[in-house]
């Protein structure tokens, strides 16, 4: 078993009221590239954790080229030499690239040679990075290049990355392969962690499979099918949503010339967006998270005030209009950020739901909420969207992202909004959930809503969407039809990949 | 208004004298905000010092034991806090503000039988060649120990957070916890040690009250001093430098406006009294104003390691 660089025998590891790991066994051998695939909750993350050293696992055991593995904190694991490459990228925004890479180093160099090691292995492996930055002002591609890079310099034998392309464009992605391919051809192991089946058959030799924290079985990437994997993900199979051929209306949303100026250090300006939107179409905005999908959303929902005359909602002007003002008039939005945006974390469902629906559910008289009538329009959002929860009186914070994201969607969806902004509608749900969210979205635009979904998940928007356009810096490039586009055409309206060319190491 | 009575070396030497005190309790408060947690006790550490240190100064007649002490009681005084607020979760704000008055009053029950004596002060450093040159060496040159301690504890802890890993490990827990803990530092530890010194930096500024500047015990002595090294710590943009500029702005206007009063200048007790307060948050808001303010990430957001 001397091929064998990481062997994983019983993991097993439980939460309160959960089991995320449940007698887990696999082996990753050396130079390859196993994917670990499952659904989000399916216990990749656990799993992952404990082979990193941030969760000690129940019962079970790893060893490590032949040695046992049993890391009881990060620096260990990394001295074995476990690299990680987080989902949520676990950077410091205040502080500069050359000091991000230095924390999560064992012993770093002084400042000055670090400096020049990032710069050597940053060009080396294609991916350009300037030490002295400071890491907020970076983008999504740019500061997985940082963690890349923190991970290259300590010459991992096993790379662990987590979900490392849903912030990256199509290009960027390409780039983030070819080093991938590049590493394993060195003899470096990576375990790749997604969701997206595409791309793992793409890249991988492996996959592993995991479905409510239990190995359901590996395969071969590229001798499987993407529905085959899905179906082995979910455990069952599921409807895709229904092709669309719609009538299209009048105008509803008229947007014109809208700009925004940077809102707060990080914040992205919006830059002269115009757009039309007629009643029945989809149009779906891409681009790459931190391009100003947040700004666009608010300047929309009436969070932002634009310049009179750049929001027209049925021919009547809503740029000076706050986002009450717009909900009555037919203007719904539903935001990316679940806690703390779309949703008060420790108020109640319903009181979540009278928040944003009080007045187009006439959940209020007088002044006064009416809770029977405010837990029954819980009760049906529940329902109806399948949100898993045990009843309208929990708090939104105690359900998992997907539920709650079922739940906020849901609740948009249920108000007959005439135009609806919704960004990540189904951001962190499982794909039998995704699907039927999309295709309530499909629904809503079939009774002759408006709808702007902004995602980053190109497939989805694909799916859905009549029209698509990428927002780049702030600016939207002309909305396209859908039909007419092609995976190169879409990344050269996102904006490509600037300053990345394609790794080249010579072997 | 004789203005000629006011000696302008004297004044100067008044003026590091006074700033002394806010300026150690502030470069405290200012680790302890790197770290991420808002400590409002200041005031209440500073005072338990004062007393502490005074206390031991008397029965010991060594007024570097009662240093000592005062920056062992305010640590120990902070390590309440640390303890409630980083393992028990509690609130930082009503933490730290439950802390000044515990420090208040516990201050007066331990002040209660020094009232109006004299403790033992510290020397006046002799300094050779520096400390004879003439108007520099009266001014800057002939003070005790504990003013050059506090400016080289500025230039320490700015080196500290610029340039050793122990500095930045600090910083990067005060930015995101959560980055910190995925990547194994021990947040807890980090904030529980900065929190210490933060403590003991208070206590130092209340002993310097009690022993130096009015070298005697009054209940409620140290009358706002701490909060103004917290206003002070945020003004500054976290920066030691500008730490160390709005003290001594304090302490001068301060000294300076009791100069004018005894000079008899045509201006209203009440507006001279305010002066320093107005004065010192003015010139930080116009210094702040400008751009980057720096405030650590993670201020005041309480930390657990769920998973």
């Amino acid at each position: 078993m001397s091929d064998t660089l990481l062997s994983i025998r019983g993991l097993t590891k439980a939460y309160p009221g959960v089991v995320a790991n449940d007698d887990v066994s696999f082996d990753i051998q050396k130079g390859e590239i196993h994917a670990l695939l499952g659904e989000n909750g399916a216990g990749k993350s656990t799993l992952v954790k404990m082979i990193y050293g941030l969760v000690a696992p129940d019962k079970g055991d790893m060893s490590f080229d032949g040695a046992g593995h049993a890391p009881s904190k990060p620096s260990e694991a990394r001295q074995a030499g476990v690299a990680m490459v987080f989902q949520h990228f676990s950077l410091f925004d205040a502080l500069n690239v050359a000091e991000n890479v230095a924390l999560g180093m064992e012993n770093p160099p002084a400042p000055r040679d670090l400096a020049k090691r990032i710069r050597e292995v940053s060009e080396l492996y294609g991916l350009p990075l300037d030490p002295a930055r400071m890491v907020g002002t970076l983008s999504a591609g740019e500061r997985q290049r940082v963690e890349i890079i923190r991970c290259l310099l300590q010459d991992p034998r096993l790379l662990i990355m987590d979900e490392p392309t849903s912030v990256l464009t199509p290009q960027e992605v390409e780039i983030l392969f070819e080093t991938l391919r590049k590493l394993k051809a060195e003899g470096t192991s990576i375990l790749y962690i997604s969701h997206k089946l595409e791309e793992i058959r793409a890249l991988c030799d492996h996959a592993t499979i995991l479905r409510h924290g239990k190995n359901v079985g590996t395969c071969i990437p590229a001798e499987s099918t993407a529905r085959e994997m899905a179906e082995m993900m979910v455990g069952s199979s599921f409807a895709t949503p229904a092709a669309h051929d719609r009538e299209l209306g009048d105008v509803l949303l008229d947007v014109t010339g809208l700009s925004l100026p940077q809102q707060g250090d990080f914040g992205t300006p919006l830059r002269d967006i115009s757009f039309q939107l007629r009643a029945g179409e989809v149009l779906g905005l891409g681009g790459v998270a931190g391009n100003g999908q947040d700004e666009l959303l608010m300047a929309l929902s009436g969070e932002y005030l634009t310049e009179a005359g750049s929001v027209a909602l049925k021919g009547a002007d809503v740029s000076r209009h706050g986002p009450s003002a717009r909900r009555n008039a037919g203007l719904l939005s539903a935001p990316e950020e679940r806690l703390g945006h779309a949703a008060a974390p420790d108020m109640s469902l319903t009181e979540n739901g009278v928040l944003t629906a009080a007045e187009r559910q006439n959940l209020t008289s007088n002044g006064l909420i009416n809770w029977g009538k405010a837990q029954g329009f819980a009760e049906t959002v529940i329902k109806t969207f399948d949100v898993r929860t045990p009843g309208p009186h929990v708090a939104a914070r105690a359900l998992s992202g997907g539920n709650l994201q079922k739940y906020v969607v849901g609740r948009e969806i249920l108000q007959d909004p005439e135009v609806l902004v919704i960004n990540q509608p189904t951001w962190g749900v499982d794909a039998a959930a995704a699907a039927s969210i999309r295709q309530a979205l499909l629904d809503l635009a079939a009774k002759g809503a408006a709808i702007v979904v902004i995602s980053q998940d190109l497939d989805e928007l694909m799916e859905i969407s009549d029209r698509f356009g990428a927002l780049n810096e702030g600016r939207l490039s002309a909305p396209r039809p859908v039909a007419e586009l092609d995976m190169e055409q879409i990344g050269l309206m996102m904006g490509g990949a600037h300053g990345m060319e394609v790794a080249h190491v010579e072997h | 208004m004789d203005l000629s009575s006011i000696n302008p070396v004297l004044l100067v030497a008044s003026i590091m004298v006074s700033a002394t005190p806010i300026l150690l309790a502030a470069m405290g408060e200012m680790v302890v905000e790197k770290s991420g947690v808002l400590n409002l006790g200041v005031e209440g550490m500073m005072i338990t010092g004062a007393v502490v240190g005074f206390a031991v100064a008397v029965n010991t007649t060594s007024p570097m034991l009662g240093f000592v002490a005062a920056a062992i009681a305010g640590a120990a005084l902070s390590l309440a806090f640390g303890f409630l607020t980083q393992f028990l979760l509690s609130n930082q704000v009503a933490t730290g503000l439950g802390l000044t008055l515990a420090g208040l009053g516990l201050s007066a029950l331990i002040g209660k039988p020094y009232e109006g004596m004299k403790s033992p002060t510290l020397p006046k450093l002799d300094i050779p060649v520096l400390g004879d040159l003439p108007v520099l060496g009266k001014m800057v040159f002939s003070h005790d120990i504990m003013v050059y301690f506090s400016l080289a504890l500025v230039v320490a802890v700015w080196a500290f957070l610029k340039h050793t890993r122990a500095g930045l490990i600090l910083r990067a827990v005060g930015e995101s916890h959560d980055s910190a803990h995925a990547l194994g530092y021990k947040v807890v530890r980090v904030r529980l040690i900065a929190i210490l010194f933060g403590g003991a930096c208070s206590g130092l500024g209340g002993a310097y009250l009690s022993l130096v500047r009015v070298p005697q015990w009054t209940e409620g002595m140290t009358a706002g001093a701490g909060w103004i090294a917290l206003a002070i710590v945020v003004f500054a943009s976290w920066r030691a430098g500008r730490v160390l500029i709005g003290a001594y702005l304090f302490g001068g206007v301060t000294v300076l406006q009791l100069n004018l009063q005894a000079a008899g200048a045509n201006v209203p007790v009440a507006l001279l009294s305010a002066s320093p307060y107005l004065i010192t948050i003015l010139v930080l808001v116009v210094i702040s104003a400008r751009g980057n303010h720096g405030a650590p990430a993670a201020l005041g957001r309480p930390f657990h390691a769920s998973h």
